[in-house]
């Protein structure tokens, strides 16, 4: 991206209305103990995060296991209902809507997973997987207008119509994600969730998957939230990365801010440890090694969640909840000490 | 390092497995050689073979559905494919240490990670059980576990991943062996875990000069490690090169795929190069080339015949019909 298409997507916030606007999201699981199942405590894996997605743009959401991401995006799309806060979805608000409301917006908004193994069911065949968006949300009037809207999304994915017929495990890893994605894509939405959606398939297939959500974002100007924790993908698919940690988003930036400018240790860290494939780049890059793990989200630590592991950490992260702030327009971070440089 | 000391020579290793859907012919003919203290990286994707290549040198697969169908693998003028299996089990774990994929699953969930170091080093030296627990000390210390004496009562559980791993690493290290195969040892964990055990590695490399054999499907892992790399496809080896000049000229039409598929974190991104098609079946032995159905070069002659590797640089083998570098055919 050039220098220019940064500045569009940093300011675009002053002159356009977010399609998806998520305020203080926070998602708990309780944890239940003793004969009453009675609640001792919570993991609270989404701990109030709050970002924009605009039309047409993909938001890259990084980060470790643990740190969130998946069940953002869940509670985004109200698969799982989040504990607390705001998601507003084209000017509506999702968390306050019944079932059915949320139901009539399901077209608009869909999710492609991680595991095509696991998302497709295997008793049905590719033409009933991709066809039941349709009929449930009575998109098409007859049989013969099911067909062709199945075979024109087949086509679209890179299949062919003389798969419709087939059962799942008829097809590969990349073929199975493609018909996921065909699903995802079946009601024409205005926003999708791919979360890690190529995770689980090897390297040579992922280009083939990513070149494929990439052109169809063109073809049908979709918005996808796009999870994953590989930052070269994400570095090449997303206009802005969100960087999560422990259920919050510790740095949001326009892509090439965030990979050329971070400011957050944690951001830092993550790109330092990740391997260029480089043997010469490898030999001479200097490297941020982070110590330990991630902590439980069941029992974050006090003030900045990443204390324990930051290298930079100050007597006063242990204590003091950074605030969540606009560095510079459309460069977000939660750090005490991001705008001392040179450390 | 004398260039022609070998310590691993494996030659026309073939496995198969012979399953009711029909025989998978899950390697086919490897042959490549380690030298003392080097770094080996091996590519390829899932099915590639390139683990199956790794256990059927201590026979580590099932067997039966699995069976070695030929092959010698030559370690210390011992024919690993054809010894008996006391030989082996003193090799395994003694000579040759394993670190698996998932360290929650090699690990044995009921006993202390300070008895299962400690069981390695004693069935393998003469040390005696107290002798043995310092040794475990010693190692976990090695591995950068902190406070090791109060881990070694520690059980599998109470350990995050990247720590099981490390204990993993302890347990290989300690017979002081000769190879070190590690099986996708940092697939399970996440980037900054995976970076500390890099670096882990990378000391006790300098520090130990045991060779390590380091398989993998990330080509970003293996850049800052191997000395040399094995890209593998298709339960064949499709090229092998210095680690520099497999990434500055790949040379085989997949490694070359491979690399450009790949989005950099140091180069800005356009369209994704991507290698068309799907991975081969192996459920027929390769009449022609595995991967000329993928192919961007492939001809006639590649549908008929299967090549095998031949030298086109110092240490640098490829098995393909096409020279990318001429661009003709060989």
């Amino acid at each position: 991206m050039t220098d220019t298409t940064t500045e569009v997507v940093a300011t675009r916030a002053a002159h356009e209305e977010p399609l998806v606007s998520v305020r203080d999201l926070t998602k708990h699981f309780p944890i239940m103990k003793g004969l009453l199942r009675r609640q001792v405590g919570a993991v609270r894996a989404v701990d109030g995060v709050s970002f924009d997605i605009y039309r047409g743009e993909t938001l890259g959401l990084v980060g470790e296991s643990g740190s969130g991401k998946s069940t953002t995006g869940r509670a985004l799309l109200e698969l799982d209902s989040p504990t607390s806060g705001s998601v507003k979805f084209d000017g509506l608000e999702l968390t306050t809507m019944s079932n059915s409301q949320v139901r009539s917006l399901r077209p608009r908004m869909q999710m492609v997973f991680q595991n095509p193994h696991a998302s497709l069911n295997p008793r049905m065949t590719v033409a009933s997987i991709v066809g039941e968006p349709l009929s449930e949300h009575k998109a098409v009037t007859n049989s013969s207008e099911r067909g062709d809207r199945i075979n024109e999304l087949l086509t679209m994915v890179g299949l062919r119509p003389a798969h419709a017929n087939r059962y799942p495990h008829e097809f590969s890893g990349g073929q199975r994600q493609r018909i996921g994605i065909a699903r995802a894509i079946a009601l024409s939405p205005d926003f999708i969730v791919c979360d890690e959606p190529i995770a689980a398939l090897d390297v040579s297939i992922q280009a083939q998957v990513v070149n494929l959500l990439e052109r169809l974002q063109n073809q049908l100007s979709l918005a996808y939230l796009f999870i994953s924790h590989d930052m070269s993908m994400v570095r090449h698919i997303a206009d802005r990365v969100a960087v999560m940690y422990l259920g919050r988003i510790v740095e949001l930036a326009p892509v090439d801010v965030l990979y050329e400018q971070p400011t957050h240790p944690y951001t830092r860290a993550l790109h330092s440890a990740v391997p260029v494939p480089d043997p010469k780049l490898e030999a001479s890059r200097g490297r941020v090694i982070l110590e330990g793990d991630i902590p439980s989200p069941a029992h974050p630590p006090p003030g900045c969640p990443f204390h324990t592991r930051c290298p930079v950490a100050r007597a006063n992260c242990a204590h003091d909840v950074p605030e969540w702030r606009e560095l510079k327009p459309g460069h977000w971070v939660a750090c005490h000490f991001a705008d001392e440089s040179g450390w | 390092m004398n260039p022609d000391e070998v310590v691993l020579e494996v030659d026309d290793l073939r496995t198969e497995f012979f399953t009711h859907d029909g025989t998978v012919h899950a390697v086919n003919g490897v042959s490549f050689s380690l030298r003392p203290g080097e770094f080996l990286g091996v590519v390829g994707e899932s099915g590639s073979g390139k683990s199956v290549t790794m256990m059927s040198l201590l026979k580590l697969i099932p067997m039966p559905p699995g069976e070695i169908v030929s092959g010698t693998a030559m370690f210390d003028d011992i024919d690993l494919l054809a010894t008996d299996d006391t030989t082996l089990r003193s090799v395994r774990g003694g000579k040759i240490g394993f670190i698996f994929q998932d360290p929650m699953t090699s690990l044995n969930p009921v006993l202390t990670v300070g008895y299962q170091i400690a069981e390695s080093v004693r069935l393998h030296t003469e040390a005696g059980k107290k002798e043995a627990l310092d040794r475990a000390e010693e190692l976990l210390t090695l591995v950068g576990l902190p406070d090791a004496r109060d881990r070694l009562k520690s059980y599998p559980h109470e350990l995050s991943g990247g720590m099981r791993q490390r204990v993993m690493i302890a347990i290989a290290l300690a017979c002081s062996p000769r190879v070190i195969i590690a099986d996708e040892p940092t697939t399970a964990l996440d980037v900054t875990v995976q970076a500390q055990i890099i670096e882990i590695m990378r000391g006790l490399r300098e520090r130990f000069n045991t060779a390590v054999i380091w398989i993998t499907h990330d080509l970003g892992v293996i850049a800052g490690l191997a000395d040399r790399v094995l890209v593998m496809y298709g339960g064949q080896i499709v090229e092998e090169a210095h680690v520099d000049e497999l990434y500055s000229q790949p040379t085989h039409p997949y490694t070359q795929g491979l690399l450009q598929s790949l989005p950099r974190l140091d180069q800005q991104g356009q369209e994704l190069t991507s290698i068309p098609g799907q991975p081969p079946s192996l459920f027929e032995p390769p009449s022609g080339c595995s991967f000329a159905p993928r192919c961007p070069h492939v001809f006639n002659r590649c549908l008929e015949e299967n090549p095998s590797l031949v030298e086109v640089g110092a240490r640098h083998r490829v098995a393909c019909w096409w020279d990318t570098v001429e661009g003709k055919a060989r």
